[in-house]
């Protein structure tokens, strides 16, 4: 589910970067306005406790599989929108450089895609609504399962978008939403019960901090109101980042679609629309459309600027040349690192 | 379990070391290491040989900072799975195919090598960032480039709470397999009563800690000592890197300097 650096573009990375970047410092501005120093370590204690339930293994009943927590449903819960999102954004930030685990220019994206969705979009639109009648047992488990099963389904959503726009894979629109879909939707379920579990345990053990929560007294109320104007503001940026980016490289969204669809229109909503619909005919390897398709982008790969430096332009004599110099500069990088660690360990043992 | 926690540690054991690289300012590292991993996801799909050449910036920094192999591969074939199962399907869509050395090679197999090199790089760019400069002045130099006080306060205090909260989940589920032999996870009765068990000491700790803070003088900020000012060093250390990640991808040295050898030959 964490997005790597190795399947983004800096367009979309950035882009990213900066949705997030701003949501953080309207979260964090929230926070220091509303709530007193205490809460902090409260955070910071929260954030190390889910990284500690990532760890546990939950036997999944009748399957003999087990799950996991990701967490940023129960953090909304606990600690409110907020506070939750900028603890999710230090869990991912921690996981991408120690763990790997997510890239750190794909960190925008991760955090968007596990942090935005839990807090500003399940929690206020869906926990909210189940349990705005007052906690009850099944209102925290329906509010719970719900909408942490719904914000997985919209993070593994932005995933396919966001990789498909950053084109560097050939996954079509529709086989990578059949991929990522149904198997988020068996994860979110997992997780929708053991966040439910665990809320309601909570409730029944201390009833102060789900009430406090859901008061806003623990660390702010959030207005649907605001998340609603957040939400256009952010898609009116990422799509016009987006629509940028795939107008000035070809191959993004736009040859995505073309792919999928047979047009290369940006016309979003139709491509995805007639997509689905086509979906059968479609999902196949599709060998008139893998020619066409990658005939046409030859020629526009060719108008493109870097055109020069792109595969299929090359002729056999300078992939030679490139080989050669490829294993060349691998000899060379793994000398020089050799050279420089030889002189270390000399140089240690003298200064021994 | 107590493995993944002395994973954790390792990096900032290593990052207290002193050496050439550990000693440079953590903000140019930071943006050393956002500089390369711009510079190298910025490359197209089908360009490999010229994406070679960036391999040299984490070779040195990894010898020059005497960091251990092992560890460091391990890291990166951590972070491949999702990577790869991504990327495989490259070659599973693109059938067209081009001419290699006689050799007839679909060009999805290409650029999902593309995509593996870009992991490696990127992966290893981000774990020897962590490792030379450790998290306290990581956190220092985020809040350099005015990444709010919260957030920061909140990264370290998460970063420092994952070993004792690991420890607490050590012993709460040593103790349920001790009343669960034989048994692979937790089972379902048990989903919301371990787990929220672990919360509410959580919560608890969290209150602890705060009071302890308050009473050595915690007024809202984390005090991570002195930073040393930005020296020519660093700065040399930043200018020379970002000229060399321009001119890499600028120029396709590899295919330039094999035209040069095939040519002579």
């Amino acid at each position: 589910m964490h997005m790597a650096d190795a399947l983004i573009s800096p367009a979309v990375g950035g882009a990213m970067l900066a949705v997030t970047a701003g949501m953080a410092a309207y979260s964090a501005k929230k926070i220091s306005g509303d709530m007193d120093e205490k809460k902090i370590p409260l955070m910071g204690v929260m954030g190390a406790f889910v990284f500690a339930a990532q760890m546990i293994n939950f036997t999944i009943p009748a399957t003999g599989s087990s799950g996991h927590l990701g967490g940023g449903m129960l953090l909304a819960i606990l600690l409110g929108p907020y506070a939750g999102f900028l603890t999710m954004a230090s869990i991912l930030l921690i996981q991408a450089l120690f763990f790997g685990d997510g890239g750190l220019l794909a960190y925008g994206c991760n955090v968007f895609n596990l942090g935005f969705y839990t807090c500003f979009i399940a929690y206020p639109l869906i926990y909210k609504w189940f349990t705005h009648r007052g906690l009850t047992s099944k209102n925290i488990f329906w509010g719970a399962t719900i909408s942490a099963l719904i914000a997985l389904q919209l993070g593994a959503f932005s995933v396919v978008l966001e990789t498909l726009a950053s084109g560097r894979t050939e996954l079509p629109f529709a086989s990578f939403v059949l991929l990522m879909q149904p198997i988020h939707l068996a994860i979110g379920l997992v997780e929708g019960l053991v966040t439910a579990a665990v809320v309601a345990f909570v409730w029944k053990a201390r009833p102060e901090v789900l009430e406090k929560a859901a008061a806003g007294e623990a660390m702010g109320n959030i207005s649907i109101k605001k998340v609603l104007t957040g939400l256009v503001v952010a898609v009116v940026i990422v799509g016009g980042a987006l629509s940028w980016f795939a107008s000035s490289s070809p191959d993004g969204l736009e040859w995505s679609m073309e792919r999928i669809a047979g047009t290369a229109e940006l016309e979003a909503p139709a491509g995805i629309h007639q997509a689905l619909s086509d979906l059968q005919s479609k999902t196949a390897f599709m060998p008139d459309y893998g020619f066409k398709a990658s005939e046409e982008e030859i020629v526009e790969a060719a108008a493109a600027e870097e055109a020069a430096g792109t595969w299929p332009a090359v002729d056999a004599g300078t992939s030679v040349a490139g080989l050669v110099g490829g294993a060349l500069t691998l000899i060379m990088a793994a000398l020089i690192g050799y050279v420089i660690s030889l002189s270390k360990k000399k140089g240690s043992r003298a200064a021994a | 379990m107590n493995d993944a926690l002395h994973n954790i540690r390792i990096w900032d054991d290593l990052a207290r070391r002193q050496n050439a690289v550990n000693n440079l300012h953590p903000l140019v590292k930071l943006l050393t290491t956002i500089f390369y991993l711009i510079v190298v996801v910025s490359f197209g799909r089908y360009e490999i040989s010229s994406l070679l050449p960036l391999i040299f910036y984490p070779v040195v920094i990894f010898s020059l900072a005497e960091l251990p192999l092992g560890e460091v591969l391990k890291r990166i074939a951590w972070a491949m799975p999702f990577v790869i199962g991504i990327g495989i399907f490259n070659p599973v869509f693109d059938h067209q195919t081009v001419e290699l050395l006689g050799f007839t090679i679909s060009r999805g197999w290409l650029t999902f090598i593309s995509i593996l090199i870009k992991c490696v790089l990127t992966v290893a760019a981000g774990i020897l960032l962590v490792a030379t400069t450790g998290m306290e002045r990581l956190g220092a130099a985020l809040r350099m480039i005015r990444v709010p006080r919260v957030f920061v306060l909140q990264l370290l205090l998460t970063y420092r709470y994952i070993s004792v909260l690991g420890n607490e989940l050590a012993r709460m589920l040593r103790a349920y397999s001790l009343r669960a032999p034989g048994q692979k996870g937790i089972k379902r009765e048990a989903w919301g009563s371990l787990t929220g068990s672990l919360l509410l000491r959580s919560f608890d700790r969290a209150q602890r800690v705060y009071a302890a803070m308050c009473l050595r003088g915690f007024a809202g900020e984390y005090n991570s000592g002195a930073m040393a000012k930005i020296g020519a060093g660093d700065l040399g250390f930043l200018a020379g890197w970002s000229t060399f990640f321009i001119m890499a991808r600028l120029y396709d040295w590899p295919l330039w300097l094999g035209s040069l050898l095939t040519g002579v030959f």
